[in-house]
C-alpha cells in the first residue's frame, strides 16, 4: 500500500498540459466546472475559476508573487541537487526524468525555499513546485525544508510551508521516506523553539508529504477544493471496492470533519498568513 | 513445521522428501542406509546454502512475507516475558494491527509496540493483514509517551505492508497520526529501538520506526512503496515486480549500505521461520546489547544523536556554481 496515485498524476499532468495548451490561447478550461473561461478573467482574479471558485494548480513562483511583499524573498539553497543515489533501473534513467523536470518547470528541485516578509512579517517560506516530479519529497527537498526549519530556528521566524505533493519520490527509495522524519524532526525542533509553523495545503496534497510537513502545521491551512489525503482516492477504492462519499478528500470535508484549522481563499491568503503569523509571535525571544 | 515452499525452494523439498522416503524406508526394514542418508542430508545443506546465499531481492521480498514467517507474536512470547497487552488509543477505538504493552526483558521494563499481521488468514483478516488505521498509530504513540513517563524503554517490531487506504482511516487523520508520530519519537525522552521483523511497508511502517537504532533481520525488507505498487506505477505492469524489487533496493544489506540501519540482524539458514526460536534468542542478544548502550547515555545526548540521525539522511550534491 502506498501513496503513489501515478496513475492520476499522469492523467493529470496530460490535464494540465491540455490546459496549458489552452492557457497558449486567450481560453483556459476550468478543471472543476468546464467552463471555459477568458484567461485575462483568470489572471486577475488569482488563478482561480470565477465561476465555481476552483483553484488552479499554479507554479511555485506565481504562488511567491501572491503570498510575499514584492522584492523581499531571498532564496536559499537553490543549488542544491539530486544524485542517483539507487541506480534506479527505470525506462527513463532518474536523472534523465530530473532534467526534465527542471527543463518544464524552471526549478532545480521540488521545492523553492527563502526568507521573506509577508505583509511586513518576516518568515521562512518554503513552495511545492508540483510540476516537479509531482511534487515528490525527495533527499534534495528534505534537505532545503530542514535547512530552512534551522534557520528559522536561529533567526527566531516562523515558517511558512505550501504543500502541491504526491508523496514520495521513488528513484530516490528508502531515502525519500526518510525525508518524512528528517523534516518531522526539524520541525519538532522548531516547536520546542515556540516558533510558529504555518502549512498551507494546496491541490493535491497527499502520500508522504501530507503524512509529515503537511499534517503538522500548528495551524493548518487548505485552498477551496484542495485534495488532501494519506492514500489515494484510487488505491482507496480499489482496497474497498466501493464508491467513495461525496467530496470525499476535499479540503472542505478535511475541515468538517476536524482535520485542519480553515479554508482560505487565494486573493485572501496573504493576509491571513501574515495576521496568523503576527498573533503567533512570542516577543521574549526565549524558550 | 514449515509448511509452505516458495517457488525457489522447490529443489529443497523435493530433497527433503527424499530424505524422509528413505527414513521411513529404512526404519521399516531394518536396513542400514545411513550413507546414503548423510549423502542425501548434504547435499540438502550445500543446495540450500547455494539457493540462500544468491537470493535476489525479489525473493528476499517474499521470504520477509512468508506466512510461516515469526510475528511480532512469536517474539513477543519468545523474547519478553509477563507480556501485559495495553488496548486502545483513548479517543476512537482499538485497532488490532498493532499490538502494545508492558513486558519485561531480562528483567528490566519496556513498553513494546509492534504491528501483527497474523499467523493464518483468519487472524489476518481480523488484525487487516496488519494495515493500521490511525487509532493504531495513536495507541502506539500514547504508549510511548507512558514509556517516557516512567523511563521505561521502547521497543517496536515492524511488519506491515503499509497504512491501511480506506475511508474512514482518511477521515480519522491517517496522516495526521503518521506525522504526528514522527515528529514526537524525536522528542520522546527514552531510548527507542526499531526492529524490522518482516515487511516494513512505506510510512504505515516508519510511524513506528523513528528509533535511536533501527535493526533489521536478514530477510526482511524496507521500501517506500511496494514492488508490485513500484511496477505497475512505472511500467504500468504489477508482474515487473521483480525488476521494481532490484531498483527499489529495499533488503537489510541495501539499508545498511545506504547508512538507514544500523545492525543486520543474521536469520538461519533457509530463513527464520525455519528455525524461529533459535532467530527469537539470538534476536534477544542483539536487543540486549542495543538498550544496553541506549541507557547508559544521557537522555540529552540520546536525543541530539537521535535528531543528527535522521538529519543525515538523504542523498545530494550541493552544486557550488550555483
Ligand atoms: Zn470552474
Amino acid at each position: 500500500m502506498s501513496w503513489f496515485k501515478k496513475g492520476e498524476e499522469e492523467k493529470e499532468k496530460k490535464e494540465r498540459r491540455e490546459e496549458l495548451q489552452l492557457s497558449d490561447h486567450l481560453w483556459i478550461k476550468c478543471n472543476s466546472c468546464n467552463e471555459i473561461i477568458y484567461r485575462k478573467v483568470i489572471e486577475r482574479n488569482f488563478e482561480v475559476c470565477p465561476k465555481c471558485n476552483y483553484h488552479f494548480q499554479i507554479p511555485a513562483r506565481r504562488r511567491m508573487d501572491y503570498v510575499v511583499d514584492p522584492g523581499t524573498f531571498v532564496e536559499y539553497d537553490a543549488d542544491l541537487l539530486p544524485v542517483d543515489p539507487l541506480e534506479f533501473k527505470d525506462l527513463k534513467r532518474y536523472p534523465h526524468r530530473v532534467k526534465e523536470s527542471q527543463e518544464a518547470t524552471g526549478q532545480k528541485e521540488a521545492v523553492i525555499c527563502g526568507e521573506a516578509k509577508v505583509e511586513g512579517q518576516p518568515a521562512m517560506i518554503g513552495i511545492f513546485e508540483f510540476n516537479f516530479m509531482g511534487g515528490s519529497l525527495g533527499s534534495v527537498a528534505g534537505e532545503k525544508i530542514t535547512r530552512l526549519i534551522e534557520r528559522a530556528i536561529e533567526k527566531r521566524m516562523g515558517v511558512i510551508i505550501f504543500c502541491a505533493s504526491g508523496g514520495a519520490r521513488m528513484q530516490e527509495g528508502i531515502l525519500s521516506l526518510m525525508q518524512m522524519a528528517k523534516t518531522s524532526a526539524a520541525l519538532a525542533k522548531l516547536h520546542e523553539a515556540r516558533l510558529p509553523y504555518i502549512s498551507v495545503l494546496t491541490d493535491p496534497t497527499t502520500g508522504g508529504v501530507s503524512a509529515s510537513i503537511g499534517m503538522l502545521g500548528d495551524v493548518i491551512i487548505a485552498e477551496p477544493r484542495a485534495m488532501i489525503g494519506f492514500a489515494g482516492p484510487r488505491v482507496i477504492k480499489e482496497t474497498i471496492r466501493a464508491e467513495l462519499p461525496e467530496g470525499f478528500q476535499r479540503a472542505e470535508y478535511l475541515l468538517q470533519h476536524g482535520m485542519i484549522d480553515l479554508i482560505v481563499e487565494r486573493k485572501d491568503l496573504r493576509h491571513t498568513l501574515a495576521s496568523l503569523l503576527e498573533m503567533l509571535r512570542t516577543d521574549d525571544g526565549k524558550n | 513445521m514449515v509448511r509452505h515452499y516458495l517457488d525457489f525452494e522447490r529443489p529443497l523439498l523435493e530433497l527433503e522428501r527424499e530424505i524422509e522416503d528413505l527414513k521411513r524406508f529404512s526404519k521399516g526394514k531394518q536396513l542400514h542406509l545411513n550413507e546414503q542418508l548423510k549423502n542425501l542430508e548434504d547435499k540438502y545443506r550445500r543446495l540450500q546454502k547455494e539457493i540462500f546465499s544468491n537470493l535476489t531481492r525479489w525473493q528476499i521480498t517474499q521470504m520477509a512475507r512468508h506466512i510461516d514467517r515469526p510475528k511480532a507474536s512469536h517474539y513477543i512470547q519468545w523474547m519478553f516475558e509477563n507480556f501485559v497487552e495495553l488496548h486502545g488509543d483513548r479517543v476512537y477505538g482499538d485497532d488490532p494491527a498493532i499490538v502494545g504493552g508492558l513486558s519485561k526483558l531480562n528483567g528490566r521494563s519496556v513498553i513494546l509496540v509492534a504491528h501483527q499481521r497474523g499467523v493464518d488468514a483468519k487472524e489476518m483478516a481480523q488484525r487487516n493483514a496488519g494495515m493500521p488505521h490511525p487509532e493504531g498509530y495513536r495507541k502506539a504513540l500514547r504508549l510511548m509517551r507512558m514509556g517516557e513517563t516512567f523511563r521505561k524503554p521502547v521497543v517496536t517490531m515492524i511488519d506491515t505492508p503499509g497504512a491501511f487506504p480506506g475511508v474512514g482511516a482518511e477521515e480519522r487523520g491517517q496522516a495526521e497520526a503518521i506525522a504526528r508520530n514522527l515528529k514526537m519519537m524525536i522528542l520522546l525522552r527514552t531510548p527507542i529501538l526499531a526492529i524490522v521483523i518482516g515487511e516494513g511497508g512505506s510510512g504505515g511502517a516508519l510511524a513506528i520506526g523513528v528509533g535511536d537504532r533501527i535493526l533489521m533481520l536478514e530477510y526482511s525488507i524496507y521500501s517506500v512503496i511496494s514492488p508490485e505498487g513500484c511496477a505497475a506505477i512505472l511500467w504500468k505492469d504489477g508482474r515487473k515486480k521483480e525488476v521494481a524489487a532490484e531498483s527499489l533496493k529495499l533488503t537489510a544489506a541495501d539499508l545498511f549500505r545506504l547508512g538507514v540501519i544500523d545492525e543486520v540482524v543474521k536469520e538461519p539458514l533457509g530463513g527464520a521461520h525455519r528455525d524461529p526460536q533459535g532467530m527469537a534468542v539470538s534476536l534477544k542478544q542483539v536487543v540486549e546489547r542495543h538498550l544496553r548502550e541506549l541507557e547508559s547515555k544521557d537522555i540529552e545526548e540520546l536525543l541530539a544523536l537521535r535528531y543528527e540521525k535522521f538529519r543525515r539522511m538523504g542523498a545530494f550534491v550541493e552544486d557550488g556554481s550555483g
